[in-house]
């Protein structure tokens, strides 16, 4: 017997007034099976509210034209190469500001903007809540930095066509999708790391000599698939680096897509966990990618995280057992896992029940949904939901944010919660309105209360 | 449709009169008295972590070993009697400083800061996650205590009269080196810490206050404080940036006399695998910061420093050799700085281990020859008056004394 409230608060980022009472009429089991299914469920009303962000439907290169580096402008715009256009220099900014109003372009702080809000909006509108859930926490587990260079302009594509299409599918297909990603390829340096004979192709580069760069191939096993003690070693993390070399992004400032560079490729034999990689060429690190994803570490590993997201901080190890199997039999099904977890006594058991901590991207919008609200997901949601600890798409350590509620509550940080709080109720946060007939007090009090901090 | 009373109290699960049952996590009753707060004589740690693996190589540079060259063509730090305009700022004819570390060299010549050089954490681990939390819980190799060496410090150690304040973070969440049971406050800016807007009223800072004592017992006490009034030392300014208001709010909160013991600060950016430059890039552009931002908070404290040490440290250093995109590896050993009006300064610390082939760790790294938690204990025994520091490092036996306070 399922505690709808319970799954709700689960699977979903916290019930509207009406969803449980929608839940409990089709039963648990049902709604389960929709939220694995959102091509099931009719999603028109919230994409109807995704028509004002452009950037989200965009290809790279179109990204790349629309909203270019203000760099690519130094003698249209009469600047001189020392000058910051991040910096304080208000004057510049304004001009800059202007030129891109006139030429009809927009500044490449937009696409942030944008990624933020269409999460926000997803989330707070979507009737596919487990898929707005799921793409959080695979988004999280990939995480890539919005804020190093390039990946300003990548990861909009990172999370709409690596990400998106592939978090209930096969988990391999997640990895290698993430593993060609331009985004994931810069920000882990993987696109730099090339032959140590290979003759060097890029041009812009000067001061280099070739060489691997083991970034991508360290956390490639430790935070994307094996886990910090699945099993490999230093050696394993060269010879990774050196199946990977070539993988790289061409054309940044044009194009941005992935490319094989076969003349940065070490094609010398490789020895990865023992398996011998000699395929030649691209071969080579998607035989790595296969080689990772059937690891029995890969099926524990992620079968922790998964468990650690929807059950407890400290994840059952029989529950994660039996959601390892789960992973081995269906060729890690992430659908299949998701569904072993949801139908364990372990996640419908009292000690599971309100044990999670929210982060504050989760508290704000459940606080939004619990008072039946609505957002366009103007820029001062995504400060505020900064400001409690959690700045959008800024996380910058690839391991993303910690999955455990101590890191989340502190004094300061709670003070934030109550602030967001008092804003949300009082309906002081421009493009974000709720609704409630209680005196705002109360509601603040309510959002505000340890209770409400957690899921 | 706007929410009913019926759906709010029913839906919801919650009674409003029920709330005041909170989880223990968020509200600790066990708060000391904040009457009796410690004078301005107790001793301060402040600790900053250069979280990302700092290149300990390129901030003091061994320009002195004949292999630092050749292992790093394009990027190792010109030395001192090189013509370059940019150079090594020679510290004892074999170390030189990164010259965008200039703003240091003053107290290093004051002899009030030292450097200890291939220092780090004795794991083999290359990754930075395990080696941040090896290092922030004190215990390398043993990832089974869940709190941090700091906390520990001040779980063995407690002080009649600690005020909400005696350990802070300067970070929206609490660093791992501050978790226990011990109490930690983490803010972003004092200026923020409290409610605020039209709604903050007495009447609901009051019900809040209900729920969580300890968070508005600080607010109030800070508020008593008023440090907004703050104006840095003459002549003292502080990068702007995040590291540089945080080391701006920590002297605030240090001149406000509020109790605070333990500081924490976070300065990131050190994960140099790509394009670092040498005496100019990316590298010595967080090194300006870094260099800067610590003279700052130094010459700001003043007579204040005689109370203070202030402690860096990184998570691992980086490899020997350049990689194939003008940056660096993962490594092993690092260097670390200790300043203060007790620190024996104007001196590297530390037995060089060399940087030939056969003097590397693992063949690539610089070898470690002291061990962090000698440094750390040192500070915390000599400085901060712990009686026993086996309860902090358990199953360590510091090694011999560096005397550098």
């Amino acid at each position: 017997m399922q505690d709808i409230r319970h799954l709700l608060n689960r699977i979903s980022f916290g019930p509207r007034p009406g969803d449980k009472e929608h839940a409990e009429k089709i039963g648990a089991e049902k709604y389960i099976d929709q939220q694995l299914h959102p091509e099931r469920i009719d999603d028109s009303a919230m994409e109807a509210r995704l028509t004002s962000i452009p950037s989200i439907s965009m290809t790279t290169a179109q990204i790349l034209e629309n909203y270019p580096n203000p760099r690519r402008f130094v003698r249209q715009l009469g600047l001189q190469p020392n000058d910051n256009q991040n910096g304080n220099n208000q004057a510049l900014r304004q001009h800059v500001f202007l030129y891109y109003q006139e030429k009809g372009l927009r500044l490449p702080q937009k696409l942030l903007e944008e990624l933020q809000a269409q999460k926000m909006i997803r989330a707070v509108h979507s009737e596919r809540q487990l898929q707005e859930v799921m793409t959080d926490f695979w988004f999280n587990h990939f995480n890539v930095f919005w804020g190093k260079n390039a990946d300003r302009w990548l990861t909009t594509a990172f999370e709409m066509s690596a990400i998106r299409p592939n978090i209930f599918g096969k988990f391999k297909n997640l990895l290698m999708a993430t593993a060609k990603s331009p985004a994931m390829l810069f920000y882990l340096d993987n696109y730099l790391s090339s032959s140590p004979g290979s003759f060097r192709l890029l041009k812009t580069v000067t001061n280099r000599r070739a060489g691997i760069n083991e970034n991508y191939a360290r956390e490639l096993m430790e935070l994307h698939t094996l886990g910090v003690d699945g099993g490999y070693t230093q050696q394993d993390v060269q010879e990774v680096a050196r199946a990977f070399t070539g993988w790289s992004v061409e054309a940044p400032q044009r194009s941005g897509e992935f490319t094989f560079r076969p003349r940065m490729h070490d094609d010398g034999e490789k020895v990865v966990l023992g398996h011998k990689v000699n395929e030649g060429g691209m071969k080579d690190g998607e035989m790595v990618v296969d080689i990772l994803a059937k690891h029995s570490s890969t099926a524990r590993f992620i079968s922790t995280k998964l468990v650690r997201r929807f059950v407890s901080d400290d994840p059952p190890q029989p529950l994660v057992n039996r959601v390892a199997d789960v992973y081995k039999q269906t060729g890690g099904d992430v659908r299949e896992m998701l569904r072993a977890i949801f139908a364990s006594r372990e996640f419908s058991s009292s000690q599971a029940i309100g044990a999670k901590t929210k982060t504050p991207f989760e508290f704000a919008v459940s606080a939004i949904r619990f008072l039946n609200g609505a957002t366009d997901g103007s820029g001062q949601l995504a400060q505020m939901i900064a400001r409690m600890g959690q700045p959008l798409y800024q996380c910058q350590p690839p391991t993303g944010y910690p999955d455990r509620g101590g890191y989340w509550m502190s004094n300061g940080a709670v003070l934030e919660r109550l602030n967001f709080a008092a804003a949300l109720g009082a309906n002081r946060i421009p493009g974000t309105t709720v609704k409630s007939d209680e005196p705002i007090k109360s509601v603040v009090l309510m959002l505000g209360s340890p209770d409400f901090q957690k899921r | 449709m706007a929410t009913t009373r019926r759906y709010f109290l029913k839906s919801s699960g919650l009674a409003l009169a029920g709330l005041a049952a909170a989880p223990s996590f968020l509200v600790r009753t066990a708060l000391a008295q904040t009457n009796a707060a410690p004078g301005k004589d107790q001793p301060i740690i402040i600790a900053i972590f250069q979280r990302g693996a700092a290149d300990g190589i390129s901030i003091v540079a061994p320009f002195g070993d004949e292999h630092y060259y050749s292992a790093r063509p394009q990027i190792a730090i010109p030395e001192p009697k090189s013509g370059a305009a940019e150079r090594a700022i020679d510290l004892d004819g074999f170390f030189g400083l990164h010259p965008a570390l200039d703003s240091l060299k003053p107290i290093y010549n004051e002899r009030h800061l030292a450097i200890v050089h291939a220092v780090g954490s004795p794991s083999n681990t290359r990754s930075h996650f395990d080696a941040q939390d090896y290092m922030e819980c004190g215990t390398p190799g043993n990832k089974s205590l869940g709190d941090g060496w700091l906390n520990r410090y001040m779980q063995a150690n407690p002080e009649d009269g600690a005020t909400p304040f005696r350990s802070v973070a300067i970070n929206s969440n609490v660093p791992r080196s501050l978790m226990g049971s011990a109490p930690s406050i983490a803010m972003t800016r004092l200026a923020d810490f409290g409610l605020h807007g039209d709604l903050a009223t007495t009447e609901l800072e009051e019900a809040f206050a209900d729920l969580y004592k300890e968070t508005f017992e600080a607010v109030k006490m800070l508020r008593n404080a008023n440090p907004q009034q703050y104006v840095p030392a003459k002549g003292v300014q502080y990068p702007n940036t995040s590291y540089g208001r945080a080391l701006l709010e920590i002297a605030q909160l240090i001149k406000a006399n509020v109790g605070l013991q333990v500081a924490f600060a976070d300065v990131g950016g050190w994960d140099t695998h790509a394009n670092q430059g040498s005496s100019r890039g990316p590298l010595a552009n967080r090194l300006k910061d870094f260099g800067d931002g610590l003279a700052a908070l130094y010459r700001d404290l003043g007579d204040r420093m005689r109370n203070v040490v202030i402690v860096t440290m990184t998570e691992f250093g980086r490899a020997i050799h350049q990689n194939g995109s003008g940056g660096t590896d993962h490594g092993h050993a690092s260097c670390l700085f200790v300043a203060g009006g007790a620190v024996k300064g104007g001196k590297v610390y530390g037995r060089w281990p060399g940087l030939a082939p056969e003097q590397l760790f693992e063949g690539r790294d610089l070898a470690l020859t002291t061990d962090f938690r000698d440094v750390f204990a040192e500070i915390l025994v000599n400085h901060m008056r712990a009686k026993d520091v086996s309860k902090v490092f358990p199953q360590y036996q510091p090694g011999t004394s560096l005397n550098i306070v």
